[in-house]
């Protein structure tokens, strides 16, 4: 996605620009945009039942990857975050591990 | 009412005696089809270690019903695990749902593969034949 780089989406990075004040709008510095792509592919459908599988998304302390680590998409997210604390209250996987 | 599946998960107190756990699962069974429910699969988890003590337990043993019904049988069912000791925790999760989210973005996914595949088979075609038309 090279060409998407170069010209971000109108609105799409607005806030990550950085005005700089009276230099105008030509030579506003433009940040470049990079699009995530998902680190890896999720199931369709995510077995909370399934501990081994849940199990990549949870580090030593029993807390759920943020997503910035994981790097999946936010749907994917949720379903995970949701599975995992289906498998939570029933004792198949910690709340926390000390 | 429409046709819904359940997933009914609960752990039984590993105190117990075999034969009463599995006499338990055999009410849990007869429980739901006298209420109009009708049990997919039953899976007996067998007894395992618990990731946490409950009731200062560290292991149960596991059983898993996979139940079609209207959702009374569910009430019903959760009200009598309610309060019968021997099953130290349990949880209900609806699962029909989610499991035709995930048909349908199977479908979309295979009929966009499809349609990929036909559109470059279409383009070689064209590249094949095109110089051949040109001579």
């Amino acid at each position: 996605m090279a060409e998407r780089d170069t010209e971000a989406p109108a609105g799409a990075d607005r806030e990550r620009e950085v005005v700089t004040g009276d230099e105008g709008f030509d030579k506003m510095p433009r940040r470049t945009y990079q699009r995530r792509r998902p680190r890896q592919v999720i199931p369709d459908y995510v077995d909370w039942k399934d501990v081994d599988y849940l199990r990549q998304f949870i580090p030593e302390r029993g807390k759920i990857m943020p997503r910035r680590i994981s790097g999946i998409t936010a749907k994917d997210q949720r379903r995970i975050a949701t599975a995992i604390k289906r498998a939570r209250s029933m004792a198949l996987l910690p709340f926390v591990w000390e | 009412m429409a046709n819904r599946t359940y997933e009914v998960m609960y752990i039984v107190d590993p105190d117990m005696d075999l034969d009463k756990v599995t006499k338990l699962n055999e009410a849990v069974g007869k429980l739901i089809e006298k209420e109009g429910g009708t049990i997919v699969r039953f899976d007996d988890g067998g007894r395992r270690t618990m990731a946490y003590p409950i009731k200062k337990k560290t292991e149960g043993y596991y059983m898993l019903y996979e139940i079609e019904g209207s959702g009374q049988e569910i009430l019903e069912l959760e009200r009598r695990m309610r309060v019968n000791d021997m099953i130290i925790r349990f949880v209900t999760v609806r699962v029909d749902e989610d499991r035709k989210k995930a048909e349908k973005m199977r479908l979309k996914r295979e009929k966009r593969t499809n349609q990929r595949s036909k559109f470059r088979q279409s383009a070689e075609e064209k590249a094949g034949t095109a110089p051949e038309a040109s001579v």
